[in-house]
């Protein structure tokens, strides 16, 4: 039997050629201490990727791309189709994976001064296939045809709409047409399918052939320094003095940690089960509130905070200095010290953009900017307020409550976090600043004048007035029982 | 040895006959390129072209007059006047409708000025609230409060036969023709 496979192996090895080659590729010597559990995302994401192949095509099996049965379709892998919940799980989950994967990996080459010389265009090819990839998530929400998906290319529509001049052709040309319909899913479906998965292989091919080509790159040692002339010939001579067989020296935590990833998103898959779909893509149900996935939120949180004014050119202007900024990392630092310890910008870089885009995530999470759209007629106004009150006090609640004010503010924690919590503005407002503040608006609360009667700005100001927390007063204008009592002293009159 | 003759007479700018051919079949596969691409590029931005100047834009009926309260701000459906075969509900489209007195109407998109998302309309404090980041309208469309640069997009009208009608077809974005024309609105004193 053994024979046999050996004769077959033999005969198509005469025709393909192939053995020593691959064999000379598993083989090639590695610097030892790189067979390092570091050194495992890379391969981890090709994983993935593999994964991701394998699932979306098993996808496409049922799957319809039209805006009217793209839902419905969905629907049925969910419900109908023999563990077709399962593959969509595990080709959600796996992107999420990809995303965080990819991520991990480039901070590491980052981090092991790996981009620098002669690795500048293996990191090159890396930022396309981080923008790809990331391309990959935002076609892949929009295949996901519901409220959110719709909603989300609304979102991407009126960013592009920015761009100046172009910018409506633009539009057409990422709809597929004047509106959102089913044309924009089919060229999301061709992207997501065909254009980026063609782009991918492509690109993963000449990357994995580069960290062939230059060799892995070493452990990085504070003070051994990247230099142009000499590197090639230190890292041949490493090799040589301290290097290993790839396989089976190194690939066995490769092939670990492939495993541990393939486990652990079928765990999720298992555990959490498939995204969505949420509602059905309609346009006129409104009673909706559109969320990215989680590897944008951080970009929600952004376009809620920036200032109107530095929206528009942090939009258009942000993404090309940070891609232009990555693209031409290695040549602004392609020599020089590659260890972490000897590099504390490179540190300091990494921990800044990895809090800031974590604190907008954990912001996107409650999104403190959104109204409350229910709170008005569900959140109840907690008794302290309106123990002991007076009739003009309760009146005031319910003004409170029914003109929507509850949407923005907070009372006793629940409500809308838009505006203030209130639970102690009369602390800080007095009466004549109150009237000011609800009628006239400002600091971006809009003005009531128009739709408060004065009987009902009355009670409002006087229910706000109760709202201060025991044993502190509330403010009070020092001049006003001088300028209300009839002994003026000034006498002054305008 | 035998192909340096020919790389030493290339040199000398007289030209072999096979690299005449070589030339030529390049020159032929441009032009055979350059013929494709015509149809190419022009089946790939076929949807910029086809809405040149408003052209994306028609009369779309919302219903009566009667049917929108004086003074009040209603929620009104349509449907897209562009339509393929494929589009589902996603050609249907809803917009709010204020009557202000008489034939005299407000119609203003349901998408945010600022990225697009659906405001909601609530009648007791007058005001437009978008859920995605916090943008607020006036009652008459402009700018309240939060991120929106501007007000509302509203859609041009006309009251005919006692049926209001919009010009529509198009995802009012900031630069989208619905915009431009009806221009910016002041924001409220």
């Amino acid at each position: 039997m053994r024979m046999m496979i050996g004769k077959i192996g033999e005969w198509f090895d005469r025709r393909l050629q192939l053995a020593a080659p691959v064999r000379e590729v598993a083989e090639h010597p590695v610097p030892r201490n790189t067979a390092s559990w570091w050194y495992v995302f890379g391969s981890a994401a090709l994983v993935v990727f593999i994964l991701q192949f394998v699932t979306g095509i098993l996808l496409a099996l049922i799957y319809v791309p039209s805006a009217g049965e793209a839902w419905s379709s969905l629907q049925a892998l969910n419900h109908d189709v023999t563990l077709g919940w399962f593959i969509r799980a595990m080709h959600g989950w796996g992107s999420n994976f990809m995303v965080a994967i990819v991520l991990i990996h480039m901070v590491q080459v980052f981090l092991f001064g790996a981009y620098k010389f002669p690795r500048e265009l293996t990191w090159i090819i890396g930022v396309f296939l981080l923008l790809m990839t990331l391309g990959m998530a935002f076609s892949g929400q929009v295949l996901r045809f519901d409220q959110d998906a719709y909603w989300g290319l609304g979102i991407g529509a009126s960013i592009a709409s920015r761009v100046p001049i172009l910018g409506p052709a633009v539009v057409k040309l990422m709809l597929g047409g004047p509106i959102i319909a089913g044309a924009t899913l089919s060229r999301f479906f061709a992207l997501h399918v065909f254009v980026i998965p063609g782009l991918l292989i492509g690109f993963v091919c000449v990357h994995l052939l580069m960290v062939l080509k230059l060799g892995i790159n070493e452990w990085p040692m504070p003070g051994r320094v990247v230099k142009r002339a000499t590197y090639i010939n230190d890292y041949h001579e490493l090799t040589k003095k301290d290097g290993a067989p790839f396989v089976p020296y190194a690939v066995w935590k490769d092939m670990f940690f492939a495993a541990f990833i393939i486990l652990a998103v079928a765990a999720c898959a298992l555990y959490f089960g498939p995204f969505g779909p949420t509602g059905r893509p309609d346009p006129t149900i409104i009673q909706t509130v559109p969320k990215p996935d989680y590897f944008f939120l951080w970009l929600y949180a952004l376009l809620s905070l920036l200032p109107p004014s530095l929206e528009t050119p942090a939009l258009l202007i942000g993404p090309v200095v940070v891609i232009a900024g990555l693209l031409l990392l290695p040549f602004l630092s392609g020599e020089g010290e590659k260890s972490w310890k000897r590099r504390p910008i490179a540190v300091l870089t990494v921990m800044l953009i990895a809090i800031t885009l974590g604190t907008f995530t954990h912001l996107a999470g409650f999104t403190p900017w959104s109204p409350h759209m229910n709170a008005w007629s569900s959140d109840p106004v907690p008794d302290r307020y309106i123990h002991e009150s007076t009739a003009l006090e309760r009146q005031g609640a319910l003004v409170f409550q029914v003109k929507q004010c509850r949407n923005c503010h907070s009372l006793g924690e629940t409500g809308g976090q838009r505006g203030p919590s209130l639970d102690s503005v009369a602390v800080r407002l007095t009466q004549d600043q109150l009237i000011r503040q609800v009628i006239q608006g400002g600091g971006n609360m809009p003005a009531y004048g128009k739709n408060l009667s004065p009987a009902e700005t009355t009670a409002l100001v006087a229910f706000l007035e109760t709202l201060h927390p025991q044993g502190q007063v509330p403010a009070r204008d020092a001049s006003r029982d001088v300028a209300l009592s009839d002994e003026n002293p000034s006498g002054a009159k305008p | 040895m035998a192909t340096k003759p020919v790389l030493a007479a290339s040199s000398n700018d007289s030209i072999s006959r096979r690299g005449l051919f070589m030339k030529l079949g390049i020159l032929f596969n441009g032009l055979a390129a350059s013929v494709l691409a015509v149809p190419i590029v022009g089946f790939l931005f076929s949807s910029i072209t086809r809405g040149r100047a408003n052209g994306y834009l028609s009369w779309v009926p919302l219903g009566r007059v009667g049917e929108f309260p004086e003074g009040e701000t209603r929620l009104a459906t349509f449907r897209n006047p562009y339509v393929m075969p494929t589009d589902g509900s996603t050609a249907d489209t809803a917009c709010w409708v204020r009557r202000i007195a008489g034939e005299q109407f407000q119609v203003f998109a349901v998408n945010c000025a600022h990225l697009g998302c659906p405001v909601r309309w609530f009648a007791q404090s007058g005001l437009f609230m978008c859920p995605c980041h916090g943008g607020a309208y006036y009652r008459d469309g402009s700018r309240a409060s939060g991120p929106p640069e501007r007000g509302l997009f509203e859609y041009s009208y006309k009251v005919e036969n006692g049926m209001i009608a919009i010009q529509a077809g198009e995802l009012p974005t900031p630069g989208a023709a619905i915009a431009s024309l009806t221009g910016e609105k002041t924001p409220c004193a």
